[in-house]
């Protein structure tokens, strides 16, 4: 490759904060895809008014207040219900079946944000008639993020999209079966709820905590360097029974992990992974 | 026109309405031997599975691929942003990809690439904004512009949208302003294996 510039102070001062945050908060950014990182902390920056980074790591370092709101810009991911139908229906139609030989299920969604992804597989358990036996890991490392997840409520401008998408994936029943709706907002049926469970947790820092038959993991790697990705696919693995379904973002690929030649394609087309012995 | 001074590692473009087309003209004119990689955002609807492989592959000289995540960046290669994905140039250099929010009503944003490429290749980037609505692209030349980059910018009255080349060019003083004939031209003198 032709030459490449020496680190500019953009690159030193993104490399310092964010081993500050490290430090002080115990967040890991330090393996994060640096040009995505770049751009959210420069939105951070305008929304801080701050100049520099160096300026902003100064405020963070003394107002705690800061990083929690800093921590919206570096997380927080909107989705949708159903989010590539296609997925979900690969899920339906070739997953579930194999999911239906096992006496109680297991599935983790891991970095879940405010939660469309952990309703969406409730909604689809349900018509599949899996649910009750099912019991739905969904986390992440945002606090708000998992609050909101856990309250359920979302803007009813996206609910259209979201009956148009479950649709798509093969919804056999509607939508609206799963919601109230009240003002702007509709919130979903505390009986799905209960099957899920969110909680915190870090694929940079933690390790795994359950056994399960299903990891659903999409468009999350692609924020995380390849020594990171490779770190969170160990640990789908480890999570994984034998056996077991891996899912990930349609433009992701599992290429990093140490185990890439332990998953075999399942559903190419949509990114489902089969665990193989080896 | 004279062959650029600098050395090239790598051409970024972006379009949005008429991208098809005028891309169409401008990446068959790429020489197989090119020694630069091509990074392409077009602008397209969300749910319209990507046929931009299937399209430019058998017109061009050089290897066409949409992205995946974290795929190297090869020298004379023409890489797409796949559909409602920001395309980003990443340490490594590499390419990575990105959910954040749409940017000048856009995913994948033009602004985007072109600022991402500008922090890693800084001179040894070329910038070309083609046609397109909207302005998509303009914060993004200006950026390129900074890290001294080579800005190129489609002559509005020769892009069937010309509110995209026009923002930009509010936005930075192009180092050229050009047809797509001119813009062939240049891509043809520009650094090949063996002809560095």
């Amino acid at each position: 490759m032709n030459a490449v510039p020496p680190p500019s102070v953009d690159d030193v001062e993104l490399r310092l904060l964010v081993e500050a945050i490290y430090h002080v908060y115990h967040y890991d950014f330090r393996s994060y895809a640096r040009a995505s990182l770049r751009r959210r902390m420069g939105a951070a920056m305008a929304h801080f008014g701050c100049r520099s980074l160096s300026e902003l790591q100064g405020r963070l370092l003394r107002e705690a207040d800061v990083f929690t709101e800093l921590l919206e810009y570096l997380t927080v991911q909107v989705s949708d219900l159903f989010r590539d139908p296609g997925y979900f229906r690969a899920l339906r139609e070739k997953v579930v079946p194999l999911l239906r030989t096992y006496p109680s299920l297991k599935i983790w969604i891991a970095g879940c944000s405010t939660g469309e992804e952990a309703y969406s597989m409730a909604i689809l358990l349900r018509e599949e008639g899996l649910l009750d036996r099912s019991l739905i890991y969904a986390t992440d490392i945002n606090p708000s993020a998992l609050r909101r997840a856990e309250a359920g409520v979302f803007d009813a401008a996206k609910v259209p999209d979201f009956t148009a998408n479950h649709r798509r994936s093969g919804g056999r029943s509607s939508l609206s079966d799963y919601y109230s709706a009240a003002y702007d907002r509709v919130i979903f049926d505390k009986r799905l709820r209960r099957h899920i469970v969110f909680s915190d947790h870090s694929l940079a820092t933690d390790s795994v905590f359950a056994e399960v038959q299903l990891v659903s993991c999409r468009n999350v790697l692609i924020y995380f360097n390849r020594e990171l990705q490779s770190r969170a696919l160990d640990l789908f693995y480890e999570a994984l029974c034998r056996k077991g379904f891996l899912g990930i973002g349609l433009r992701e690929s599992l290429r990093f992990s140490s185990h890439a030649d332990s998953f075999a394609e399942f559903a190419r087309e949509d990114r489902i992974y089969q665990k193989v012995d080896g | 026109m004279g062959a650029p001074m600098r050395s090239i590692a790598a051409v970024v473009i972006g379009a949005s309405t008429g991208g098809v087309e005028a891309l169409l003209r401008i990446l068959p004119a790429l020489r197989g031997d090119a020694s630069f990689s091509v990074l392409v955002v077009l602008h397209l609807p969300r749910e319209r599975s990507s046929l931009l492989v299937e399209i430019f592959a058998p017109r061009c000289n050089l290897p066409v691929r949409e992205v995946l995540d974290k795929d190297p960046i090869l020298a004379g290669s023409i890489y797409f942003a796949p559909p409602d994905y920001h395309l980003l140039v990443d340490d490594g250099p590499c390419l990575a990809l990105s959910m954040d929010p749409p940017v000048e009503h856009s995913r994948p944003s033009v602004s985007v690439l072109f600022e991402s490429a500008a922090a890693v290749y800084g001179p040894h980037l070329l910038a070309v904004l083609l046609t397109g609505a909207g302005s998509d692209g303009a914060s993004g030349l200006q950026a390129v512009q900074r890290a001294g980059g080579m800005t190129v910018v489609q002559h509005p009255a020769n892009a069937r949208m010309p509110q995209m080349p026009e923002a930009g060019l509010a936005r930075v003083t192009a180092d050229h302003v050009l047809t797509l004939e001119d813009i062939m031209s240049l891509f043809q003198a520009l650094p090949c294996a063996g002809r560095a």
